[in-house]
């Protein structure tokens, strides 16, 4: 390995497969696919919803049918033909499961592939799992602990079913079903995901996560999520995803809402994997998600994201800073290889007065990937003494991939203060020399400076998790990062 | 990219008479086919996302020829070989005689043919409509190895009420040519009037050349400039863009950097007052390797006016060793001031060092307070920061009668305004 140079570099990363690509052979409850009010009356039926859930759903297929999908952003794919999609798929459940004993040995099997043992998990680690297969959760453990402490964290369509209330209060309203194309899709037919619920005051004691999983064939995915933090509450939410190895694209348009009110705090963190497509582009889930937070009175939302996965990604976590003192914070390492494409960044709309936001990316484009940042910074006239630092690095592995920065900067405050910057650059050969000339091989050292271009970012991740986002890491750009 | 969103159909140029000048006859058959569609950007096009056209498009335009009687306020530097043109017709009374040797000029209206047009037509109305519509121009021809000292002064005047100038300037700089180049656009008079100017440049090997372009039109005045650099192996050219005053300014900068070794230096500075909206819009285009380019755009708002800074460095594929600097700094001087700023990078290339920076702020209370506390009035201190802020880019115009001229300028508004 001597002679490892970045152009052996970059053929490891060509050739390198995906390590999460198998199916489980689960028997999938279907619908027909296409999509129309009947559909949507179908899907809202199977979930025994209450009437003015399907109302919300049916307003917003209304909406969604007269949106054209967006085009602005800098990815190029087939666009996902709507009527070929199968708006729901569950696994054929033939009893509710009382116990993890229950649950069928090829779900546990897969978890073990992940990595993510429940058994294991529950033991060692104390981290709640919500585990999502396909649309509907099939097992949820630490329960009772967080029920102790008055946490609600469920399924979301558990939470219709018995904090109706709870979803009716808060639905819709950082992310409205108008908002954009796939977040008003999502609305007419989200399935399922996750519900959480922190009562005033109380710090959630343990990482609450759930993973993502696509696996019936052809079936998009439409996740929905809610966290509330209620006054002076604290939790951090982790959100971590792999597909299987599939040749067809798969669309995902989730959307995840964060409500942050008075002096409360939301830390979400995203580990993103999904299948990217073979080397030569084939393939791969098209991922166009959108995530917003609302920072009430001194609140605070930290996003945190790792995106590893996906053959196109469309996503910008946004928090908008409507209480005074609120503060917002994105951090993101994305990487993209062979024929990815991603279009990711964020929005901060400062409202309040001395609200405060920090944005650092970290784009790392290898193969014929294409991988963009695209922000912007909002502080409007209300917006006394706001603070915003962005800072974009972009950094290139090949000659064939492209690093694009697209900020906008908007300022309707004159006492604001707000800086960007942005560098897009190769790994420095003097770097490589010094770390040769130390005995270190070059693949050695080429990890150990991708690691650190990173590192920023991955500090800010939960110790629980941080695992995980090494792991998957590895797994993108193996044979450079150690 | 750029997707033109339709509106309805517009007729602000319905009333204009088609050119005699001997266009291009492909530019002429484009541009008819653009007027034709009429197509008016609206600020869903991501291309005018910040700057509306409402109120330019409102007028019914009119091409006249008017008469100007002094034009001492207008002459930035009274060394220069000057041209005048008022509403984009050649003025040859005001114009100097004594042409220097190693530059030749020749008004467009005289050519036999123009060449075509550097800058796209399709899709860009105002280029579109400056083709069909063409005033006049000059053609200037900077004579391969000759260095020119004395600068070359173009003075645009627009005057009269309605008035629109669709006026074109090429440039053209031979084999290792040298030459120094003022734009001095104004107006003097009458209500709703638009400037909308093309200039080509075109850069020979080894050529260089130094322009400054300073806008001090009234608040009368929309102005619409389209500028296009196209430069060759080892070119060296220069643009600072200094807007003083105007309605609305939108200057589109493009260049197309063609050749090895090159360098591209634009800068800007702006203060704006009152209503004023400067779009500065900015493409530089490296489509080969070993290039430089440097830009740094730098402005002042007060009352409500709003700056839009949207710059765009491109790296093709294979354009290796490119190193690329963009920044863009504003200072908001009213709480109804508002700051647009977009700096990108769209790269394809990995041996590239490129990065830009974008700053939005107010001028730092403590230096106010450190110079009060040497005794300098509130007034005062903060006239010596803005000037020194804005000083950082006036310093690359070198020539000092030019530089005086603008001082006087920005002298005279610090007192109106504070």
């Amino acid at each position: 390995m001597a002679n490892y140079t970045e152009d052996d570099l970059a053929k490891d990363l060509e050739q390198q497969e995906y390590k999460f690509g198998f199916t489980t052979d689960i028997e999938s409850d279907k619908i027909p696919k296409g999509l129309n009010e009947d559909i949507i009356r179908l899907i809202s039926k199977k979930k025994e919803e209450p009437e003015w859930l399907l109302e919300y759903r049916l307003k917003a297929y209304r909406v969604w049918k007269n949106m054209v999908e967006p085009e602005w952003a800098h990815v190029e794919y087939e666009k996902p033909k709507f009527d070929e999609i199968i708006y729901y798929a569950a696994p054929k459940q033939k009893k509710k499961y009382e116990s993890w004993d229950d649950v069928e040995p090829e779900l546990k099997e897969t978890m073990k592939k992940l990595g993510i043992s429940m058994e294991e998990q529950k033991r060692l680690t104390g981290v709640a799992v919500d585990f999502v297969m396909d649309s509907v959760s099939v097992a949820t453990s630490f329960k009772e602990k967080l029920k102790e402490l008055g946490i609600i964290f469920c399924s979301f369509s558990e939470a219709v079913q018995e904090y109706p209330e709870l979803v009716k209060e808060h639905l819709g309203t950082v992310v409205p079903m108008t908002d954009n194309f796939y977040a008003a899709l999502n609305s007419a037919v989200f399935t399922d995901g996750s519900f959480c619920y922190i009562p005033k005051g109380v710090k959630c004691p343990m990482e609450l996560s759930t993973y993502f999983r696509i696996n019936e064939s052809g079936t998009g995915q439409f996740e929905r999520t809610l966290v509330v933090a209620d006054e002076g509450s604290y939790v951090s939410y982790l959100e971590g995803c792999t597909a299987p190895q599939r040749d067809e694209n798969q669309l995902h348009a989730a959307v995840v809402e964060l409500i942050a009110k008075d002096n409360a705090e939301i830390k979400y963190s995203t580990v993103q994997n999904w299948y990217p497509g073979d080397k030569d582009g084939k393939g791969g889930v098209y991922n166009f998600v959108t995530k917003r937070g609302i920072c009430e009175r001194n609140a605070k939302i930290s996003w945190t994201q790792v995106e590893t996965g996906s053959a196109v990604t469309w996503k910008y976590p946004s928090c908008i800073l409507k209480g005074d003192n609120s503060v917002g914070e994105f951090y993101s390492v994305a990487v993209t290889n062979n024929y990815q494409q991603a279009d990711t960044g964020t929005k901060m709309i400062h409202l309040g007065k001395n609200t405060k936001s920090t944005i650092i990316s970290k784009g790392i484009s290898a193969g014929k990937s294409q991988n963009s940042y695209r922000g912007l910074v909002q502080v409007h006239a209300s917006a006394d003494h706001a603070r915003n630092f962005s800072q974009c690095d972009s950094l290139l592995m090949t000659d064939k991939c492209g690093a694009h920065t697209f900020p906008y900067i908007e300022c309707k405050n004159k006492t604001a203060k707000i800086e960007h910057e942005a560098t897009t650059s190769k790994i420095g050969e003097d770097q490589i020399f010094y770390c040769l000339q130390r005995g270190i091989s070059e693949e050695k050292a080429i990890s150990m400076i991708v690691n650190g271009y990173c590192k920023e970012v991955l500090n800010q991740l939960p110790m629980e998790f941080a695992v995980e986002a090494q792991k998957l890491l590895t797994i993108s750009l193996e044979g450079s990062v150690g | 990219m750029t997707t033109t969103t339709e509106k309805k159909k517009s007729d602000f140029y319905q009333n204009l008479t088609t050119t005699e000048i001997n266009v291009d006859s492909k530019d002429r058959a484009l541009a008819e086919k653009v007027c034709e569609q009429a197509i008016i950007p609206t600020t869903k096009n991501e291309y005018w996302k910040y700057t509306r056209l409402t109120k330019l498009t409102k007028p019914k335009y009119i091409q006249q020829k008017e008469e100007i009687g002094d034009i001492t306020s207008f002459v930035i530097d009274q060394d220069a070989f000057t041209l005048v043109f008022v509403n984009g017709f050649f003025n040859e009374d005001l114009s100097s005689k004594n042409k220097p040797s190693g530059v030749e000029f020749k008004i467009l209206s005289e050519k036999e043919a123009l060449p075509p047009l550097q800058a796209t037509i399709e899709g860009a109305l105002f280029t579109a409509i400056n083709t069909k519509y063409l005033c006049d121009g000059v053609e200037l021809v900077f004579k391969e190895k000759n260095q020119v000292k004395t600068p070359v002064q173009i003075l645009h005047i627009i005057k009269g009420e309605n008035t629109i100038s669709n006026f074109r300037v090429l440039v053209k700089n031979e084999r290792f040519s040298e030459g120094q180049l003022i734009l001095g656009e104004f107006s003097e008079g009458g209500k709703t009037k638009l400037s909308n100017i093309v200039v080509d440049f075109k850069m020979e090997e080894q050529s260089k050349l130094h322009v400054d372009k300073i806008q001090f039109e009234d608040e009368e005045t929309f102005h619409i400039s389209t500028e296009n650099i196209r430069q060759k192996k080892n070119s060296q050219f220069t643009i600072n863009t200094i807007t003083l005053n105007g309605a609305l300014v939108r200057n589109n900068l493009n260049f197309e950097v063609k050749g090895e070794n090159c360098e591209s230096n634009l800068n800007g500075a702006y203060l704006l007052k009152g209503k004023q909206h400067v779009d500065n819009h900015t493409v530089v285009d490296h489509q080969v390797a070993h290039c430089n380019s440097n830009e740094l755009y730098k402005g002042v708002i007060y009352d409500k006016g709003t700056a839009v800074f949207n710059g765009k460095v491109f790296v093709r594929q294979d354009a290796q060793k490119i190193n690329a600097f963009q920044s863009n700094g504003n200072v908001l001087m009213s709480d109804y001031a508002t700051v647009n700023s977009k700096p990108e990078l769209e790269i394809y290339a990995d041996d590239v060092k490129c990065s830009h920076g974008s700053t939005t702020g107010q001028l730092d209370e403590e230096a106010v307070f450190y110079l009060r506390t040497r005794g300098i009035s509130e007034d005062s201190a903060r006239e010596l920061l803005i000037a020194a802020f804005i000083d950082e880019v006036l310093d690359m115009v070198q020539n000092e009668n030019i530089r005086t001229f603008i001082d006087k300028i920005i002298s005279a508004r610090f007192h109106q305004n504070i």
